[in-house]
Order: structure tokens, then sequence, then C-alpha cells
């Protein structure tokens, strides 16, 4: 049985009588990496300096290694067993060697084991050979790197990822991104890491907790996000696509027929008829024909005309106008196939277990 | 008076090169006492703006205040006070200090203290946030904590150590009330230095002397200041090498 390292219950905090954090519950297990992700100003980075015990919450519980995180007596030994990193790479005026040597120098760790354990983790990171450079005058994703190697020396139970990547190019944040799964792997570190990229935690984290707001609103595995996102709001943050307010008229054995302004939508749902509910569906779960097909109480069809074409990396976002805009996610070599262009009437299916509908209420 | 200035100049350089004994006297009493009411001043300032900067108290921001107005006192208001505590009749007149170089380092230190307190704290206070919390997230002690962050603003203290010590040693208002300028003979060293002996042969006429010992006196501050610099860059240069 997984050993919970991490449990909030009712989390909150406030700045200036304003509420950042609202009832915040979730536990996390050893060898776990957690997902916080939510837009700037969500309440990730106050949280994760609440479970890294810098700040104390203004109400809730936390328990962290199997001990009150709030008593003062323990929250030092705790934080000891965790690290943090930040957004912005935290460098001191010293060589690489000091800077990843000072949670250890804290620690009063003997020279000889401070000298083993920061080569070895230059290694980890590599930038073996780098130990006596002046930390300052290293690149951005160097810098990063090497703050992640000090949190890292410690050898921390938790570690904790407050936007790790936010600051760097690509290429340093798929060196880091790539440090932390090995780090996972390798000492079967438990991570919190908050992002605001939906695509680095579907990367990374096993489950993810959505938060919006200073509210954790969903928390589930990335598929279940992506696919089916607990509020329209979590839905748009992860870039669903399609989004239509519409309204049940017939319900069946699970499956729900909704009208959304006159288009007529099939879909899997638990719902009585009359319910307001918001329907969506991902870009990539519509399927563009150029001949009609027939339609299934499986399938959605609709027929359009193509309202325009948005190259996106090796895609093409394409927009049909069939009543309502709906949006299309394509490879550029199946648009070409299709013969894709402007105007071009078209057919659209979309199955109806992809189609996931929210009750308004 | 150009040529008084020109010939007072070339006397000047005379009295330096032929190391005028009496010249020697109060440039190594000046160096003396400014070096020591400086290093004292440190040693006891820097705790205390750490002290000042790691606490919340109330009236901390009056006090933040109080010692940054500090930084304009009047010298001779320093004299003034200090005479008064220190003369026979006063509270301290027992320690019998008047008149002698130590009580000259006592007002010195009156001076330069609240500079580098002050200075201390504002450096202390531009460290980054972040920075701060890391540290903390280190698992720092809050006595590690303070020596990290002492250490990262270093240069900062540094320069406020150097800023102090010119004080010091340009100050005459102080010099002059506690010490009395008074000129030392054979072992007795005085407690004439640079300024207050400077003052005094302007005031008598003698140029010559007086230009020679200002010559000395700016010397003096660029050595000083080239030796801080000399020591900032080595540890630079150390925090390249050390590992």
């Amino acid at each position: 049985m997984s050993e919970t390292v991490i449990k909030a219950e009712s989390l909150s905090k406030q700045y200036e009588g304003k509420d950042i954090l609202r009832n915040i519950s979730f536990s996390i297990d050893r060898g776990e990496i957690f997902g916080l992700i939510g837009p700037s100003g969500s309440g990730k980075s106050t949280l994760i300096r609440l479970l890294d015990l810098l700040e104390m919450p203004a109400g809730g519980t936390l328990s962290i290694l199997g001990k009150d995180a709030l008593a003062s007596h323990s929250r030092f030994d705790l934080r000891n067993r965790m690290a943090l990193l930040n957004q912005k790479p935290v460098i001191f005026s010293r060589s690489v060697y000091d800077n990843i040597a000072l949670g250890m120098k804290y620690r009063k760790k003997s020279n000889q084991d401070i000298k083993d354990s920061v080569h070895d983790v230059l290694g980890v990171i590599g930038l073996e050979g780098y130990g006596n450079r002046i930390a300052r005058t290293l690149s951005g994703g160097e810098a990063q790197r090497v703050a992640l190697a000090r949190s890292i020396v410690t050898r921390p139970e938790i570690l904790f990822l407050d936007e790790p990547t936010a600051n760097l190019d690509p290429h340093s944040t798929k060196k880091i991104e790539e440090l932390v799964l090995e780090i996972n792997r390798e000492y079967n570190t438990t991570i919190v890491l908050s992002t605001h990229d939906m695509l680095q935690g579907q990367k990374l984290a096993t489950r993810i907790g959505v938060i919006l707001d200073g509210k954790i609103l969903q928390i589930g595995t990335t598929n279940e996000i992506f696919h089916k996102p607990a509020t329209t709001n979590i839905a748009l943050f992860v870039g669903v696509e399609n989004v239509f307010p519409g309204t049940i008229t017939a319900s069946r054995n699970g499956e729900v027929t909704i009208d959304i302004q006159g288009m007529i939508v099939q879909a899997v749902a638990d719902l009585a008829e009359g319910y307001k509910v918001d329907v969506l569906f991902r870009a990539e779960d519509v399927t563009i024909h150029l001949e009609e097909i027939s339609k299934t109480s499986a399938r959605n069809i609709f027929r359009g005309k193509i309202k325009s074409l948005i190259p996106t990396g090796p895609f093409v976002n394409v927009i049909i106008d069939c009543g309502q805009d709906i949006n299309a996610l394509v490879t550029i070599s199946s648009a070409e196939e299709l013969g894709l262009s402007f105007g071009k009437p078209v057919w659209i299916s979309i199955k109806a277990t992809a189609v996931h509908v929210i009750s308004d209420s | 008076m150009v040529s008084e200035i020109i010939s007072g100049f070339l006397q000047a350089i005379n009295l330096i090169i032929t190391l005028n004994p009496e010249i020697l006297r109060i440039t190594l009493l000046s160096l003396e006492i400014s070096l020591s009411s400086t290093f004292l001043s440190a040693l006891l300032s820097i705790p205390l703006g750490s002290i000042i900067y790691y606490h919340e108290f109330f009236g901390k921001r009056f006090i933040i205040n109080m010692v940054q107005t500090l930084y304009a006192l009047p010298t001779v208001l320093a004299g003034l006070l200090l005479f008064l505590l220190l003369s026979n009749a006063g509270p301290l007149g027992f320690l019998g200090l008047l008149f002698t170089p130590q009580g000259m380092i006592l007002a010195q230190m009156i001076l330069v203290m609240p500079l580098i307190t002050g200075f201390t704290i504002s450096a202390l206070s531009g460290v980054d946030r972040d920075m701060k919390i890391i540290v903390t997230s280190l698992g720092a002690t809050k006595l590690q904590s303070i020596f990290t962050l002492i250490r990262e603003v270093r240069f900062a203290i540094l320069a406020a150590v150097i800023l102090g010590f010119g004080r010091a040693i340009s100050e005459v208002g102080a010099a002059m009330i506690i010490g009395g300028n008074i000129r030392g003979v054979f072992n007795y060293s005085g407690t004439r230095v640079l300024t207050t002996a400077i003052s005094l042969e302007t005031s008598q006429g003698d140029f010559a002397l007086a230009i020679a010992l200002g010559i000395i006196l700016l010397g003096v501050a660029v050595l000083v200041n080239f030796g801080l610099n000399l020591v900032q860059e080595g540890s630079v240069w150390k925090s390249y090498t050390s590992s």
C-alpha cells in the first residue's frame, strides 16, 4: 500500500484580508509527481510555500511525512527533509560548488561528504567541471540546473518545483523536465510541480490538481482533466476548443440529446431533460470528411463550410461553420490530402463518447 | 597669494619626501585613530544592523529613520555631546577619556556607526525575497541564514565601511573638541591629527605645512580605498577559485 506523504485538509490563506487559498484538500503519495496547474495568480506559489513550511496557513490541517506540519516543533526538521526550486533561479554570489553545497553546509556535513555529493550531483545535471565557475556568470538554463542540484543534493524526500521552467528556453526546459523525471525515478522523490503549462503537467505529472482562484477544482489523471473537466472554467483553461451552452431535450439510458441553438448533439451523460448544460469537445476529436457519412446515435454528423485554417506547428486548426463555429485539429499532411481550403463544404463527425457534458447548476 | 600657494606646495613636497618627524607622527596617529574607530564600528554595527533587520518590533521604522538621520550628524555636535559626557563633571568623566586618542576613537565611532548600521540594514533589505525563502527552505537556522545573507551583500557593507573610514579620517569638529589638538612630544602621542593640524596651521598662516598635511590626508584616503578595493577584488577572485 502506498504511503501518504502530504495530506492537506481545508487549508486557507489570506493576505491583507484577501482570500488567496480557500478550502484546499488533497493528499499525495510517496513517489508521485503531483502537478498543480493553474493560471498565474491562482495561488500555486502560495500553496507551495505553505507545503514547504515557509508560511503558515490561516486555517486547516497539514500533515507531512506522517507528522503534524503545523506544530512549531516539527517544522524545522520536516523542512530539512524537503526542498524547493523557484521559478526564477536563486543564485548566490559564490562559485557553483558553494551554491550547491549550501544546504549540506547548513546540515554540518563533513567536507569530504559535501565534496562527493556535489561532484555526483554536478554529474547528474550535466555540468561536470563547472564547480569553480562563478555561479552568476551562468546562463538562465544552467543557473536553474544549479539551483535544482542545490535542492536535490540533500536528498529531499519531497521536492517542490514552483514553475521551474517558466523563464527558460525550450531546450533548457526539456533538460529540466528530463531531470525531474530522472530524480523521481532514481530516488523515488515525491515531486510537487506547479505550472501554468498544461502540456508540461501532462508530460511530467502522474496526477494533476487544477487550481483556479485559490481553490482546487479538480484532481485527477491528465486524461481525466483533459477529457472530462469538472467545470467549464477548467475546460477553458486546459484548452478545450469547443464549448457551447445548450439544453437537454431528451434523455434515455444514459444518452442525452442536446439542443445548441438548433444544432442537435448526442452525448453520453446522466442528466434529465430540461437541464441547462455546457457541451465540450476537443478539436482533435472532430473528424473531417469530404462526403456525407451515415449518422448514428453513437456519432454526431454536421455539415458545414470551412471558415478559416490556422496553422499551429505540425497541425492545422480548421474552423468549420456548422451553425456554430466548430474547431477541428488535423495534421498538415491530412489537411493537404483532404484538400481543405477556405469555403470548402465538408462534413464533420464527433463521437458521442467524446462529447463531455457539464451541468450548469 | 598665488606664489605663496606654489611655494607652499613645493615646501610641502619637500616635507613629505624628507619624512618630517612631526608630519609622520600626526599621520600615524590619524591612521591609528580612524582605522580603530572604523574597525570597532564595523564590529558593532554589522551585527547591530542585522539584528534590527531581522526583528520586527514596535518603533523599528522610527529607529531606522533615526539611524539614517545620524548619517548627517554634524561632527561638532557629536563632539559637543561627547565632551559633556566625558568632561570631569560629566557622567562619564571618571573614565578620563577627554583629550585622549581613545576619546577621539569614541567620538568617531559615534559618527561612523550610524553609517555602517544603516547601510547594513538597507543592504539586507535589498536582498531578493526569493533568496530569503530559498535560504530558509535549504534548512538554514536563523543564524546561518543571517550569515548567508550578510555574505551575499558583503560588497555593499564593505562600501559602507569605506565610507565610514572616509568620514572618520576627514572630520575635524569632534577631533578638535574631544582631542584638543595637543601636540605630541617624545613618547607622548598627543591628540593632533591631520585635520586638526591643517586647521591650526592654516589659521597660523603656515600654508606649507597645511598643504603638506592636506596632500597626505588625500593620499591616505586614496591608499585605504585602494586597499579595500583590493580586498573586494580578492574575494571576487577567491569565489572564482575556492572549491
